[in-house]
């Protein structure tokens, strides 16, 4: 099982020390030392943004051993709808789900169903005004942690609804309970769009413990997938999708949220529109809103950086998808076999607390003191935001010296001052940027990665 | 600790920079959401009076070990009735501010209900200059 609080690590025979992870951090979470980033896992909202960033893809995730999903007797894999999109057109749903069973899975659910159990869940803390207003979705539980570390204050805006995963996860085991399965026999496998819906599945904010067995990237599934899957008709397997509704497939993406709740509603994509947006929301600049959907990823959960289909097409693909399927509220209560108050009851969570992350520790004097130096210190650095000293800012840098995480040498600006000034040898100030980055930083190379356009 | 900002009359685009910083700041010193949020809410409301009313105007503030002190103070046409000013919904902006969606008369209502203390003092033809502490808890 993937050790807590550590779903994403760093492969340092690939990692070249570059500075792009670095730079598109949007907690800060990331410094180079020695020539390689290293991640703050308190920091880290596992957003995923430095995996898209990193030219090497040095960044890897973990992820449980797919074998032990055979010692159960019953093998469920649960996925979000977004799943099917990213799959070439000529196959159809049929082959996709016939292909999952010849990877070793017993049952198949995609987790958006039966969705207007989730929907009238949520539509009663609206009404109860259970929440701050506007109410935050925490859909996307990078968004969760962004909020809980940055602002905190914004924890009361947030609904306390579990994720569609949670939900599905209930409906298989009560399903399968019904055939006569215990819950031991049950495994239940999660296949994951991004890093951010592991660590909510395997360390779950609000929840005592997570529902699901194990994980599998979407992109290893995928290509498991990929080598079994039948070009030729398969069975129908649409039985299997009985409770899976248009509302449901379109939940991941952009807007399938916000279309439904509140009379006004905003939705964003992008973790650094989040930011933004989060910032205006909590200096209540933001009037008569109610409702706020929120994703890391661009396009959604269609941008996960796990899929391995085009964003664009994979949105396409799963619109003209739900066109197909009922409406949620169309599809009968009567097959679910839990009767849906007792499901509605499961998918309340436990109050989300704040987890600010950018103080400078509980004593406040001691902080102050702290912060009146970091402002001192930033009047002599040169404000670039280069990034050569290793951190992501000259603001950042300052705040790393006074925490004693950073040296004043670190500079290359101040080095190179000091160097004119005759304070430092020429000698001495080299020596400490080879030992910063390395000696093969000096040395030439023609096939040098971290060039123009990558990471894009 | 001790911060100034300048606001320019009639920079809508700008508004709202004092009070992003000074949010900043007192999450780094670790004081707790709601404080803060009252704080921002209520220098955001005197900084957009300065921007919808005056000419231009200085934030500064001093923060201790138990409360923040903002002080705004502004060359503009002051206030002549300040207790009508403090009423809910009063508001003298003009047809440009409110299609702007501000001058919705709330701003000194809301800066009264954000803050601890609230001192203005105003010179017609002058200027205004507004005085607000929030305690720590």
């Amino acid at each position: 099982m993937i050790e807590h609080s550590k779903y994403h690590s760093l492969d340092p025979s690939k990692c070249i020390g570059c500075i792009h992870c670095m730079k598109s951090c949007p907690t800060e979470a990331i410094r180079v030392v020695n020539g390689l980033a290293v991640i703050d896992h308190e920091r880290c909202v596992y957003c995923g943004q430095c995996h898209r960033a990193c030219p090497t893809h040095a960044f890897y995730v973990e992820q449980d051993d797919l074998a032990t999903i055979r010692s159960f007797k019953y093998r469920v894999i649960l996925f979000p709808s977004i799943m099917i999109g990213q799959f070439p057109e000529k196959y159809s749903e049929d082959q996709i789900y016939d292909a999952l069973k010849k990877v070793g899975f017993t049952h198949i659910y995609e987790v958006e169903q039966p969705m207007q159990v989730l929907i009238d869940s949520i539509d009663e803390v609206l009404k109860n005004k259970e929440t701050q207003s506007p109410a935050i979705s925490i859909y996307c539980p990078a968004i969760v942690r962004l909020i809980q570390g940055r602002y905190p204050s914004l924890t009361e805006n947030l609904i306390l609804r579990k994720a569609p995963h949670n939900l599905a996860a209930h409906f298989a085991i009560k399903q399968l309970m019904l055939e006569g399965a215990v819950r031991e026999e049950i495994g239940l496998f999660y296949a994951t769009p991004c890093i951010a819906k592991i660590a909510a599945v395997k360390s779950p904010v609000g929840e005592s413990e997570s529902i699901v067995d194990g994980i599998v990237n979407m992109n290893q599934l995928y290509n498991e997938v990929m080598k079994v899957i039948s070009d030729d008709e398969v069975a129908d397997n649409s039985v299997q999708r009985q409770n899976l509704s248009a509302e449901g497939i379109n939940w991941s993406l952009t807007r399938g949220e916000s279309c439904h709740f509140g009379s006004r509603s905003i939705a964003i994509d992008g973790i650094h529109n989040a930011v933004r947006f989060l910032e205006r929301l909590e200096n209540d600049q933001v009037k008569g809103i109610d409702f706020v959907e929120m994703r890391a990823c661009d396009q959604s959960c269609a941008g996960g950086i796990l899929l391995t289909g085009n964003r664009f097409m994979t949105v396409e693909r799963l619109e003209r998808r739900a066109k197909n399927y009922p409406a949620a509220k169309d599809i009968s209560q009567d097959s679910i076999p839990d009767n849906s108050e007792e499901l509605k009851q499961k998918l309340v969570l436990d109050p989300i607390r704040p987890k600010p992350h950018f103080a400078f520790g509980n004593d406040r004097v001691k902080a102050m003191e702290k912060m009146d130096k970091a402002q001192r210190i930033v009047c002599f650095l040169p404000g670039i935001d280069c990034g050569a000293c290793g951190a992501p800012n000259c603001q950042a840098l300052a705040e790393d010296m006074v925490n004693n995480k950073a040296k004043m040498s670190d500079c290359i600006f101040l080095q190179q001052m000091w160097v004119d000034e005759g304070c430092i040898k020429a000698r001495k100030a080299f020596l400490n940027i080879q030992k910063k980055w390395g000696i093969d930083r000096f040395k030439a190379d023609c096939n040098k990665r971290g060039q123009r356009n990558e990471g894009f | 600790m001790k911060l100034t900002f300048n606001i320019q009359g009639g920079d809508f685009i700008h508004a709202g920079k004092p009070s992003s910083e000074v949010k900043k700041v007192l999450k780094q010193l670790n004081v707790d959401g709601k404080t803060v949020k009252n704080i921002v809410i209520a220098l955001y409301e005197a900084e957009v009076n300065v921007v919808a009313h005056a000419w231009n105007g200085i934030v500064s503030v001093e923060i201790d070990e138990h409360k923040i002190t903002i002080t705004v103070e502004d060359d503009g046409p002051g206030i002549p009735d300040i207790e009508l000013a403090m009423q809910a919904g009063y508001s003298t902006a003009s047809k440009k501010v409110r299609d702007m969606g501000f001058g919705a008369g709330m701003g000194l209502p809301n800066m009264k209900k954000n803050t601890d203390e609230l001192l203005i003092e105003s010179i017609v033809g002058k200027g205004t200059k507004v005085k607000m502490v929030n305690y720590f808890t």
